[in-house]
């Protein structure tokens, strides 16, 4: 299955998005990457890396991001770790990470995944 | 300069950070989330203990050493902008032990570039950019003038706190700011300013 990281300023809010995967993928391989590291609001480069790294496989991974550093910091994470098959999406993160831990669940590939997630962000609501 | 010698002025930025702590901290709560002093004093106070024992080594290790600690450290967009920023001027080092201005001036240029692309940012957006480019510029310029290092470092630093005023007249588009948009007029970017006291540590120095 695909993995998915859920990368928030937050450390709550990342740790609850995961949780409200489980909804309807409970057993997705899904990790959060939330706050500095440090107890604060912000983003941790080795969260990040150990999160991608505990949901890697050779299916791939995408990762969900909120704004600001989080963005530049999993670039850099993803850069460094040079997998080719783990991939940033501009979703919303709660919505983006139900969309693409459903469909991962589902047993569909990278490509499938990072639609969903990407679809996510146009879908309306009503 | 020798690499003992950068060793020596990256743990003077961090003692200004640490200084200029509460006054970043509270530019940045004006307009973002009131981060950027603890996370610059933060982040250098890590770098200056990683890069300590690397007085043998070039000077790209050293400031590829201090890009890879200030990602890890700092915690806010500073991270992985001003990280993005030594280790692209490590690149610039790689193997070298003696550092002229032609080297700082290739420094600076490739820290410029590398914030452009990470922060996916121009000139004008209310950002450290608005900083780092005149410096750049102005360096540039007192060099091919006929300045020596140091004066032409000045004039980099003339142009920086200029481009710091600039920032006081200009809505954020980019980075946290954004958000307030044109109520961010009439604040200075944080971020702006530290890379002016930055600049000013490596103009003290020569």
């Amino acid at each position: 299955m695909v993995g998915i990281v859920i990368v928030s300023h937050s450390e709550k809010l990342a740790e609850g998005v995961l949780d409200a995967t489980k909804i309807m993928a409970d057993g997705c391989p899904i990790a959060a990457a939330g706050g500095d590291g440090f107890g604060g609001y912000g983003t941790s480069y080795d969260k990040i890396k150990n999160a991608i790294e505990s949901v890697y496989s050779e299916d791939g991974v995408v990762v969900l991001v909120d704004m600001g550093s989080a963005v530049m910091t999993a670039e850099m994470v993803i850069e460094e770790l040079g997998f080719g098959n783990v991939s940033l999406i501009d979703s919303p993160i709660a919505e983006g990470a139900i969309a693409a831990s459903l469909s991962s669940f589902c047993g569909d590939d990278l490509e499938a995944v990072k639609q969903a997630a990407l679809l996510a962000k146009n879908d309306p609501k009503w | 300069m020798n690499t003992e010698q950068v060793i020596g002025i990256i743990a003077l930025m961090g003692k200004r950070m640490e200084q200029e702590k509460e006054f970043l901290t509270d530019l940045d709560n004006a307009i973002a989330d009131g981060d950027h002093g603890i996370n610059m004093a933060r982040g250098f106070a890590a770098v200056e203990a990683k890069i300590a024992p690397l007085g043998d080594k070039d000077i790209g290790t050293v400031l590829k050493t201090a890009g890879m600690t200030l990602v890890s450290a700092v915690g806010g967009s500073a991270g992985p902008l001003y990280g993005t920023a030594f280790m692209r001027s490590g690149v610039v080092m790689n193997g070298k032990t003696e550092m002229n201005i032609a080297d700082l001036t290739a420094c600076l240029k490739a820290s410029v570039e590398g914030v452009m692309q990470r922060g996916k940012a121009v000139k004008g957006e209310k950002t450290m950019l608005d900083s780092m480019i005149p410096a750049l510029e102005a360096i540039e310029n007192g060099i091919n003038g006929g300045l020596d290092s140091k004066d032409a470092v000045l004039c980099g630093v003339k142009a920086a706190r200029e481009g710091v005023e600039y920032t006081k007249t200009i809505a954020a588009t980019k980075g946290r700011a954004s958000y307030i948009g044109e109520r961010s007029i009439g604040h200075q970017d944080p971020g702006a300013t530290s890379f002016t006291y930055l600049l000013e540590v490596i103009a003290d120095a020569l």
